[in-house]
């Protein structure tokens, strides 16, 4: 079995609004395994990147806070550690690689100062060492003058240019954990395809656990070994890529792989799914993705289903009456 | 056959460069000669990386900008050298949805007078039946009447966007030009808004110029796509042309970076090299050929003309790409 890097268990995250607390994530557990790339996948406001930055330890201390679950970093609980103990983790052994490169890079620091900083932070080397060092990394994410790349200042770059700076940055200390949030979102396909293409190629060499944070379905099926949906700050589908894509279970997921247009299908109208996503203020009372579902009975207006495994499948998970565990049978009726 | 309704031929766009004889300010060559008809009641994709001219070709032909050289024709006018006011009656005809949601609705005006001030601006309609109109779209486009009493914050993106269409829809434009509307707003909510256009094309018999970066979106919406390259037109085909045949080395490339999302099928990636060239400095030759990797001499020497290789298939390439079947086909019919 492949050794376990991370495990979230039954997080759940709030954030201060108006004097009250509203919950943006609640109840997600998930781990990843070394060299794994676990995709996160969910539309906008629904907890992706706030699952992470919790994870991290990222959030505004003051405006929001973990009010349960654990953390937990090769068996570790790291939402336990104090602020310098997290410092040293950070960066050192999870990793996280930001939407927009262009914006995540300091505009008033050559490149070099700012690859050098992450590496003599977390190594005692000697600055001609680190330097070494950046030359080396920037060079093994496919920059061709690494030399002037190192001397340039971020705007002199390209969004490209600078996403690879940013995995170089990442990668400097040879992190165990990836968190890459929409690492590609902000870039043109053609450019994408090459920053996917050297991602696949960090986990292939150093045996990296990544997690994937994105809402284009068509880069985790062609990235990741497994996928986690999610909806409303819930996790509502769990699946092995292959499977999700073949039968999706929960019906967000069914609407959500239905409604991207897929290239060469040659169709006129679309799938969607009707409504929009709920506020996070005001969710509903039961499954939080009833008022849209098309399935939608009583029972779901009145109390959220659990994430169940799947009946017959021994790694999925979905969070839906139609496919609770002990209610197996009844479900392929429903299939669409 | 009838008449195009929007006809570029040729046109030439550059930005900045200092105007006196010492700026050193260097010149942005953002459209380099581009050529292209829009037939009526059909939908033209102009699709491109970022940097590629395709928002400048839009607001060109809403003569939002002008043009250095080359001729612009709308409905059978002339209107690349009309001035700011003869343009004005021009543009009932000519309506923009954006991409932005957020950015392109005033934030203090109710969504009813914003959907009414193009009324307002081209018609001499009474408030009464401005407001009947008004009710009247929001309906067509989804939304009750209701809804125009609020405030732009108060919409979801999908909404806003819904909202930017309806006002596109006001004056019975000829033409909307619709600039990555789809691009800000989540999957679930880009299907219903590609589907609302889509019948609302048939209702009205609307022509789109539908500009986008997506190439699984323009193949959805558009009947016809041009490809967009540093400010040129590499390919323009029927879509099913274009996506069963791709000629141009840099449609292939772009056809194939895009994910699918079908964990069964591995796509071929034809990785490019390198970054977009500057457009302050364009390549010699054929302007793709920096990144091909079918380059040959030929292709840094001379710029490609365009050409028709098959029927209603333009392309701007010395050498266009054939798969290995194809290409005895062709040996035997040449």
């Amino acid at each position: 079995m492949a050794e376990r890097l991370l495990d979230v268990k039954n997080l759940r995250t709030e954030f201060q609004r108006d004097k009250s607390w509203v919950t943006a994530v609640n109840e997600v557990s998930f781990h990843i395994d070394r060299g794994e790339i676990v995709g996160l996948v969910g539309e906008s406001g629904c907890g992706k990147s706030v699952t992470s930055l919790s994870v991290m330890r990222l959030l505004p201390p003051k405006t929001s806070r973990i009010s349960e679950g654990k953390v937990l970093f090769h068996g570790k609980d790291i939402l336990k550690d104090n602020k310098k103990e997290m410092k040293k983790i950070r960066g050192r052994e999870i990793s996280m690689i930001f939407q927009e490169p262009m914006n995540s890079l300091n505009p008033c620091m050559r490149i070099s100062k700012q690859i050098i900083e992450a590496i003599l932070l977390h190594n005692d080397i000697s600055k001609g060492e680190a330097h070494r060092r950046a030359f080396d990394v920037l060079k093994s994410v496919g920059i061709p003058d690494p030399e002037m790349t190192l001397n340039s200042y971020p705007h002199q770059l390209s969004g490209g240019m600078c996403q690879r700076v940013m995995i170089a940055m990442a990668m400097s200390c040879e992190p165990e954990l990836l968190i890459a949030d929409e690492p590609t979102t902000a870039l043109d396909v053609t450019i994408q395809a090459q920053i996917l293409e050297l991602m696949e190629g960090i986990k292939e060499k150093r045996n990296t656990g990544i997690l994937m944070i994105t809402h284009d379905l068509g880069v985790v099926a062609e990235m990741c070994s497994r996928i986690i949906v999610m909806y409303a700050g819930r996790i509502v589908e769990e699946a092995p890529v292959k499977e999700l894509f073949a039968s999706p279970k929960h019906p967000y997921t069914q609407g959500l792989i239905e409604s991207v247009p897929k290239l060469g299908s040659d169709v006129s109208s679309l799938p969607f799914i009707p409504g929009s996503v709920p506020d996070l203020a005001s969710m509903p009372k039961g499954c939080k993705f009833a008022p849209r579902c098309k399935y939608a009975m009583d029972i779901c207006r009145q109390k959220e289903p659990d994430l169940t495994p799947v009946y017959g499948s021994g790694n999925r998970r979905c969070r839906c009456v139609l496919h609770d565990g002990d209610k197996g049978d009844k479900k392929e009726e429903v299939k669409v | 056959m009838s008449e195009p309704v929007v006809s570029v031929k040729n046109v030439v766009k550059t930005f900045g460069g200092g105007k006196g004889f010492f700026s050193k300010k260097p010149l942005v060559h953002a459209i380099n000669g581009v050529s292209f008809d829009i037939m009526p009641g059909e939908t033209f994709g102009l699709v491109g990386e970022s940097g590629c001219g395709k928002s400048t070709t839009g607001r060109l032909i809403d003569h939002l900008l002008s043009s250095d050289s080359g001729e612009i024709w709308f409905d059978r006018k002339d209107i690349t050298k009309l001035t700011e006011n003869e343009m004005r009656p021009v543009r009932a005809d000519i309506q923009m949805i954006f991409q932005d949601p957020y950015g392109s609705l005033n934030p203090r005006r109710r969504i009813s007078d914003l959907i009414a001030e193009p009324l307002l601006i081209h018609t001499d309609m009474s408030e009464r039946e401005r407001q009947k109109e008004v009710n009247d779209l929001l309906r067509v486009v989804g939304l009750s009447p209701a809804h125009g009493e609020r405030y732009p914050h108060e919409f979801s993106g999908g909404q806003r966007q819904r909202i930017g269409i309806a006002r596109a829809l006001t004056v019975h434009p000829k033409l909307i030009i619709a600039d990555e509307p789809v691009s800000a707003l989540d999957v679930s909510i880009q299907a219903q808004v590609l589907n609302l256009m889509s019948k609302l094309q048939k209702d009205y018999n609307l022509t789109y110029l539908f500009i986008s970066h997506d190439l699984s979106v323009v193949e959805m919406i558009a009947d016809r796509i041009a490809v967009m390259y540093l400010g040129t037109i590499v390919e323009t085909a029927s879509k099913k042309e274009l996506f069963e045949h791709p000629r141009h080395p840099y449609t292939r490339a772009l056809l194939s970076a895009v994910p699918i999302p079908d964990p069964t099928k591995k796509s071929d990636r034809i990785l490019l090299k390198g970054d977009l060239p500057s457009t302050t400095n364009l390549p010699s030759g054929c302007l793709f050929h920096t990144r091909c990797r079918y380059c040959q001499e030929r292709c840094i020497r001379e710029r490609p003309k365009t050409r028709e290789i098959s029927k209603g298939h333009f392309i701007k390439c010395h050498y266009p790409v054939f798969d290995e079947d194809e290409k005895e086909e062709r040996d035997v019919s040449v």
